[in-house]
């Protein structure tokens, strides 16, 4: 034991320091590329915090110096910035892709760092060369062959091992631009000029790392890689001619990547940390190109995951609306583009959901909508006049309220089945929009008419608050997704819940028993209940009580929207029967005999063009309690 | 004796009030324009037309007719809820329709 505590104890003549002065011009690309990315990141990062909403900027400072948000902060930063946890659950391959060149290089920096302070501690202070030093430590010193300790030994080994472990993810990402196919992507994004030469010098880092190293190996030091590796080239080239250009090559790759990162896609490196800080505190997208707008656009690395996800791409020619183009535009203030993109989209979140950093880019779209559409003029003073509403009959004291909403209104079965499911649970109902009612607003929160909707909101609630009524039961997500993200109901002690959550809880409790047949159902996740509100086992869980569930090929948050979303402002008939077919093919995969959903738009959608039957959860429901009174 | 005849208010149409360019420029970004069969479903199924005068197809009527003032009046109501969507039998993009509407004949005023 102690013979091992005396081997880790400081050799101090087991490095020397090989050039004089600690400094040689190559180090001179790689000093101009750090200093500019750090001072343009300090730059954007005061830019993104000025652009905040005052209200914005105090929760994000608050949220920095609160425990739990601190905590949260380094386990979500360490997970998706470094091991990219989400792109392992979606592609193994992929991931290992991008952790090993995240992770990888992240402990190259900081073992690189350790080893100087272990060693030549002097040289972390600013007067001895810290910003480039321990970058090109092995240039700089020279080792004691015969003094080499054991902890010298474990360190030429790591940073060898963890080389390989870069390359590894390196010769991947080669391979992924030849054949992305073989790793579960269709399609790739095609990348621009700055892309490229961050991309090529990205390449060329590591292995020019390596060469530099293997060349310096019998002075400075190395392990199983670099070692051989030296021993090949001397006994090949006889000489140290090689010696400098190859540091040189690596330095110069290094400063320009620094230099192509801003314009690049990798920028996504350094500014997912900040993203992930800013959603952390609860920050929402309020500009479509500022603030935290921002942080998102710059956090997308055009990994092009959403392409295959939009439902659009099911024809060729929308494949120029994905987010990730979206993005690109963005970031070149290109406002025809961005406009045409933002009008086009569903919003079905399936992008936002698979994206493996998390940009909202749905969100962005109903930004930049706003900027196009809210100040539209409109008028609804007299829909909201209470001439029209006979609030009295309406009042509901401790009761439940159900609102169809607009779309059920299109579905009479789904408002019958209901209002039956009501009557077999002896429940004391009122029907507030049965002789039509206001929109929820989401519509037009969706075509970023935020200002027309806010009215909307606020009259819908005043009737709601003064019914009395304890809970609103709902049977459109689009409505349920807005009564749920903007009305606050509950600081007035009124539950809001999805027809699908409150049958759940009526077969749970055993209020009603719906009676079980040998029918086998698909079920749809309607966008805005699954993705939108995270709706996804009550459905499934009532349908298993009915009949036999079967999966669709793709579902729960992969589902694919109907094709009727009112998301879309300008996606025409045409290509909307288009994203049907798409989802219909998907859920006729398994073999089901009847598809369900539990959304009033897909329902009529899938209707229009399904050889299925389409059928309403509460439908089936309703039908098997009928069943069994008869 | 009634011979049914009284004063109303005029219901010629003048075309020299039509907008040809503003008009040109909406079925440009909107070509469903063109597509309306002046059927009537959408105000049927219509939410705003409840409690108010929305009416998509004699807004469409009006704007042919020159009567922009009165097509933008008939649209003030619109949720945007997307029945009419829906509904019409020629599968016009409705909603982008009355969006359009709005900002190409209210814009430059
Ligand atoms: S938005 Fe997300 S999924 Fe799409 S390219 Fe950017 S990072 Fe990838
Ligand atoms: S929200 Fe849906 S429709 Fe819009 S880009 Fe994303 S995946 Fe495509
Ligand atoms: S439903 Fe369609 S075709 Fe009929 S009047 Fe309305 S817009 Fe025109
Ligand atoms: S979108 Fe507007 S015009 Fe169409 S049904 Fe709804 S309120 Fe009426």
């Amino acid at each position: 034991m102690k013979s091992f505590i005396n081997i880790l104890q400081i050799t101090p003549s087991e490095v020397i320091d090989r050039i004089t002065d600690s400094y040689s011009n190559f180090v001179l690309p790689f000093v101009i590329g750090i200093s500019f990315i750090i001072i343009y990141l300090t730059v954007g990062f005061i830019r993104i915090v000025y652009h905040l909403p005052n209200r914005d900027k105090k929760k994000f400072f608050l949220s920095l110096i609160t425990p739990k948000c601190i905590l949260k902060n380094i386990k979500n930063i360490f997970f998706d910035c470094l091991l990219h946890t989400k792109i392992w659950k979606r592609n193994p391959l992929l991931g290992y892709m991008h952790s090993a060149i995240a992770f990888g290089w992240f402990l190259l920096i900081v073992l690189g760092h350790i080893e100087v302070a272990l060693f030549v501690p002097k040289h972390l202070s600013f007067s001895q060369g810290a910003i480039f030093y321990p970058i090109f430590y092995r240039f700089f010193v020279w080792v004691n062959p015969e003094h080499i300790t054991l902890r010298g030994n474990l360190f030429f080994f790591l940073m060898d091992f963890v080389l390989l472990y870069v390359l590894s993810g390196i010769g991947l990402a080669m391979f992924k631009r030849v054949r992305s196919i073989a790793l579960g992507m269709r399609h790739t994004t095609k990348p621009a000029l700055a892309d490229r030469v961050a991309l090529y010098s990205l390449w060329l880092i590591f292995p020019l790392r390596l060469l530099a190293e293997s060349f310096t190996a019998d002075v400075a030091g190395g392990s199983f890689l670099t070692r051989p590796m030296n021993y090949i080239f001397r006994s090949f080239f006889g000489n140290y001619l090689n010696f400098l250009p190859t540091w040189w090559a690596y330095s110069i790759c290094l400063g320009l990547f620094f230099l192509a990162m801003p314009f690049s896609r990798y920028m996504h490196i350094v500014t997912e940390p900040l993203l992930i800080l800013m959603r952390n505190a609860g920050l929402k997208v309020t500009k479509p190109r500022k603030g935290f707008a921002e942080a998102e656009i710059y956090s997308c690395s055009s990994c092009g995951l959403c392409i295959d996800a939009c439902p659009m791409n099911v024809q060729k020619k929308n494949l120029k609306f994905s987010s990730v183009y979206f993005i690109r535009f963005l970031r070149r203030h290109n406002t025809k583009k961005i406009n045409q993109i933002a009008e086009k989209c569903l919003l079905c979140n399936k992008c936002y959901e698979l994206c493996p950093v998390g940009v909202d880019s749905p969100a962005i779209r109903i930004a930049q909508r706003q900027t196009l559409y809210n100040k539209i003029s409109y008028d609804f003073s007299s829909a909201c006049s209470p001439s029209h509403r006979n609030t009295s009959e309406k009042t509901n004291k401790g009761g439940i309220l159900y609102f169809a909403g607009c779309m059920t209104q299109l579905t009479p079965v789904i408002i019958r089945s209901i209002e039956d499911i009501f009557k077999k649970a002896g429940e004391n109902y009122s029907f507030i929009d049965k002789d039509g009612g206001l929109c929820c607003g989401r519509p037009l929160m969706m075509a970023g008419r935020m200002s027309a909707a806010k009215e909307l909101i606020q009259k819908n609630k005043e009737i709601i608050i003064n019914s009395g009524a304890k809970k609103l039961v709902l049977s459109c997500p689009i409505c349920y997704k807005i009564f749920k993200e903007e009305y606050r109901l509950e600081e007035y002690g009124i539950q809001v819940i999805h027809y699908s959550e409150y049958i759940y809880n009526l077969i749970k409790e055993g209020i009603i028993t719906p009676n079980k047949e040998n029918v086998s159902y698909v079920y749809h996740d309607p966008c805005e209940l699954g993705r939108g509100c995270n709706i996804y086992n009550e459905p499934r869980s009532i349908i298993e009580s009915v009949g036999i569930l079967k999966a669709a090929k793709k579902e729960r948050d992969e589902s694919i929207c109907c094709g009727g979303s009112l998301g879309s402002l300008t996606l025409d008939h045409k290509d909307r029967t288009q994203v049907t077919e798409g989802a219909l093919d998907n859920l006729t995969a398994s073999g089901g005999e009847k598809i369900v959903t539990a959304c009033p738009l897909c329902y009529k959608t899938f209707r229009l063009q399904s050889k299925l039957e389409i059928v309403d959860l509460a439908q089936i429901v309703a039908e098997r309690l009928n069943g069994r009174q008869s | 004796m009634d011979f049914g005849i009284s004063i109303s208010p005029s219901s010629r149409i003048d075309l020299d009030n039509l907008k040809r360019d503003k008009w040109l420029k909406l079925i440009k970004i909107e070509p469903d324009a063109l597509k309306c069969i002046a059927c009537g479903s959408c105000c049927a199924s219509c939410t705003g037309g409840i409690f108010t005068n929305v009416s998509l197809r004699s807004a469409i009527l009006f704007l042919q007719n020159g009567k922009e003032e009165e097509a933008l009046k008939l649209l003030k109501g619109c949720m945007l809820c997307g029945k009419c969507q829906m509904i019409c039998p020629r599968g016009i993009n409705t909603r982008h329709l009355i969006i359009s509407i709005n900002k190409i004949y209210s814009d430059e005023k």
